[in-house]
């Protein structure tokens, strides 16, 4: 049946003994070796990006058998694909001949790979299908199980999200997920029919470790001053009723209900909803100016009446930060991948999502009209807001080349009586600006690097 | 009166209908053809010299000067794949109509835009400048190629690709009705995308 293989090779991979992590992560601070050791890095492509789940792809990008995408798992290159069967696959996308990649185009839809280099042929089962000149070899390549492609032996989804590891005795994505699967299904849910389809996306590279990216998917407190300009433009026309976007920061943030909450396995929730009233167009009276808004919202309510705001809604920015460990964070709208390239390099890509009229609510018209402003919206925080983010994150990890200035706190809210409070369900929550999130999903990071993950790959039989 | 007010594109965005996009995705669609190419010289090169004049506005960071080339209802559009695709189906790395392009440099100019802080300095080459006639003799369509060679964060980096200027002829002006700019790696990961392009 199912073929696991597990290396034997290089033991120096099996890092425990790289570092004391108990000297690198402390309650309150982390050492700046966690961000600029390029031995840390390559560990946690295995310990991480190798030993928990990973985020891989969305099922809406491969909704019919045989398409694929490329993508990655840590640095390895991958083809995400729809088997004839239907069934999704992790491939590497590493020929098991010479090790070249078989496939260079980011998507498509195919039955078979051919290797660009000697003609080595892979059903997208991974099954090795045939080589040129067969009889130069010795044996039957084909029967043999270890030309066939090596994937990874556990991939699974959640409501469409796929993710994927190489710990063979990794728990059930769900079970994995727990708690912030609520979230999750929320965000899901908002829309018709509960569910999104992935398109086009914001595409952007620092200079600066991935963790960088995943310490600021919760961060409440860089919000005023990081995104400051961003604050100010959107809330340029002083005579507008309500504040825009992010405005509600500047009032004391930790006064208001919004929180933040940590929710086991490294991943965390910040959730800005309560701030808003509850209301159909509540979301969308704070929603910045984007090319398109009057017309859309004149059109909608003279249609529509009173149903036109809790759809205008729809094109609104979610106020929510759904982080899941390592490389996934919902916000807005948005499905926000974290990519690492390198200790001081990472992709950090903003897919848009429209929305699927599954069961014909909104009809033809209004989602084209609705989708089309949703498009306009996402583009505004990756255009005004990211940009400035990924440029204090390069920052950062400039300023870690001060060898001697060792360390990186992440204390706010730590040690203050009743700020903080753990929940019946084990989850941890605090005031919205609190780096609990930082401090909670840091000591998972740690566990997992101290830990020996099941790491295997698996072909077909 | 409060009609005329409030649709000023400058603050609120009426005019980004269905129609619109509509127009902006024909008038970008197969329209660098020989038949539609303009050869006279005198025309060629007034077109030459309004591209080349926006790209010294834009150098010189002269972002409100750089706003009066366009005309009132404009669109100013970053496709975020090689074949440009439909805004109304698709993200782009940039689409801003009148009033968020003047929320762009409105950005740019708060002291707070720290990716642009300090500014980037550019150096934008324009060349292969050829005239396309449009529907109408008030309207026109440029491609030119870039290069723009930005100096940001102590080194210098390239960005390339082509552009496609719309020009509607406005009370007897030549305007930019919409701007596209693609970029050659338009679909990759960019580091720091926020000069104005």
């Amino acid at each position: 049946m199912t073929v696991l293989e597990r290396m034997r090779g290089p033991t120096q991979l099996n890092n425990a003994s790289l570092y004391d992590w108990d000297e690198l992560v402390h309650e309150d601070r982390v050492h700046r070796l966690i961000y600029t050791d390029p031995a840390v890095f390559d560990a946690e492509m295995n310990h991480i990006f190798g030993g928990t789940w990973v985020y891989l792809a969305h099922e809406s990008q491969i909704p019919n058998p045989n398409d694929f995408v490329t993508g990655k798992l840590g640095l390895r290159p991958l083809i995400i694909t729809r088997d004839s069967e239907g069934v999704i696959r992790a491939l590497f996308n590493r020929c098991t001949h010479r090790g070249t990649t078989l496939c260079r185009w980011t998507k498509g839809n195919t039955r078979s790979f051919q290797c660009p280099y000697h003609g080595w042929n892979f059903l997208n089962t991974g099954k090795l299908r045939g080589v040129p000149w067969p009889e130069g070899y010795a044996e039957n390549l084909v029967r043999d199980p270890k030309y066939n492609l090596a994937q990874l032996p556990r991939v699974e989804s959640y409501r469409g999200f796929i993710f994927g590891t190489l710990n063979a005795s990794a728990a059930p994505i769900e079970k994995h997920l727990g708690p912030i699967k609520k979230p999750i299904d929320e965000w899901l849910d908002r829309n018709p029919g509960g569910k999104v389809t992935v398109c086009e996306a914001n595409r952007f590279k620092y200079k600066g470790n991935w963790k960088l990216a995943y310490d600021n998917s919760g961060d409440g407190y860089h919000v005023i001053y990081s995104h400051q300009s961003l604050l100010e433009t959107e809330n340029r026309f002083k005579d507008e009723n309500a504040a825009k976007g992010m405005a509600y920061y500047k009032r004391e943030p930790d006064e208001q209900p919004m929180y933040i909450q940590y929710m086991g396995n490294g991943h965390h929730f910040k959730d800005k909803r309560p701030n808003l009233e509850k209301c159909a167009g509540g979301l969308w009276a704070i929603e910045s100016l984007h090319p398109g808004m009057e017309h859309v919202a004149e059109k909608l309510r003279s249609r529509l009446g009173e149903r036109a705001e809790s759809i205008l809604d729809l094109a609104g920015s979610e106020p929510v930060n759904i982080n899941v460990f390592p490389n996934l964070s919902l916000l807005g709208n948005h499905i926000q991948v974290f990519q690492p390239v390198s200790f001081e390099e990472t992709d950090a890509i903003w897919y848009g999502t429209k929305i699927d009229d599954v069961d014909g609510t909104l009809g033809a018209d209004v989602l084209n009209d609705i989708n089309a402003l949703r498009m306009r919206t996402q583009e505004g925080f990756p255009n005004f807001g990211e940009v400035d983010d990924i440029t204090n994150f390069e920052q950062i990890q400039r300023g870690l080349r001060c060898t001697e200035d060792e360390w990186i706190y992440m204390n706010r809210g730590l040690g203050i009586p009743g700020r903080i409070r753990t929940l019946d369900d084990g989850t941890i929550k605090g005031p919205a600006t609190d780096e609990l999130f930082m401090r909670e999903y840091i000591r998972e990071w740690k566990r997992l690097m101290k830990a020996e993950p099941d790491i295997a790959i698996r072909r077909e039989p | 009166m409060t009609i005329q007010t409030n649709h000023d594109p400058s603050r609120f965005s009426y005019y980004v209908t269905d129609d619109f996009y509509s127009e902006l995705v024909n008038d970008f669609s197969d329209w660098q053809t020989e038949e539609r190419t303009i050869t006279d010289p005198v025309e060629r090169d007034r077109f030459r010299q309004l591209v080349e004049r926006e790209a010294r506005i834009l150098d010189n960071l002269l972002f409100e000067d750089w706003l009066k080339l366009f005309a009132p209802e404009c669109a100013y559009w970053v496709p975020s794949t090689p074949e440009a695709g439909d805004p109304r189906h698709e993200i782009a790395v940039m689409f801003d109509d009148r009033r968020r392009l003047e929320d762009r440099v409105f950005r740019l100019r708060t002291g707070y835009a720290w990716s642009q802080a300090p500014s980037s300095r550019t150096s934008r080459l324009v060349a292969n400048v050829e005239v396309f006639e449009s529907q109408t003799h008030e309207q026109r369509m440029v491609r030119s190629n870039f290069v723009i060679n930005e100096f940001w964060d102590s080194e210098i980096r390239v960005l390339a690709g082509w552009t496609g200027h719309r020009f509607r002829r406005i009370e007897g002006t030549w305007k930019i009705s919409a701007k596209q700019v693609n970029l050659l790696n338009c679909d990759q990961c960019i580091r720091n995308p926020s000069i104005i392009l």
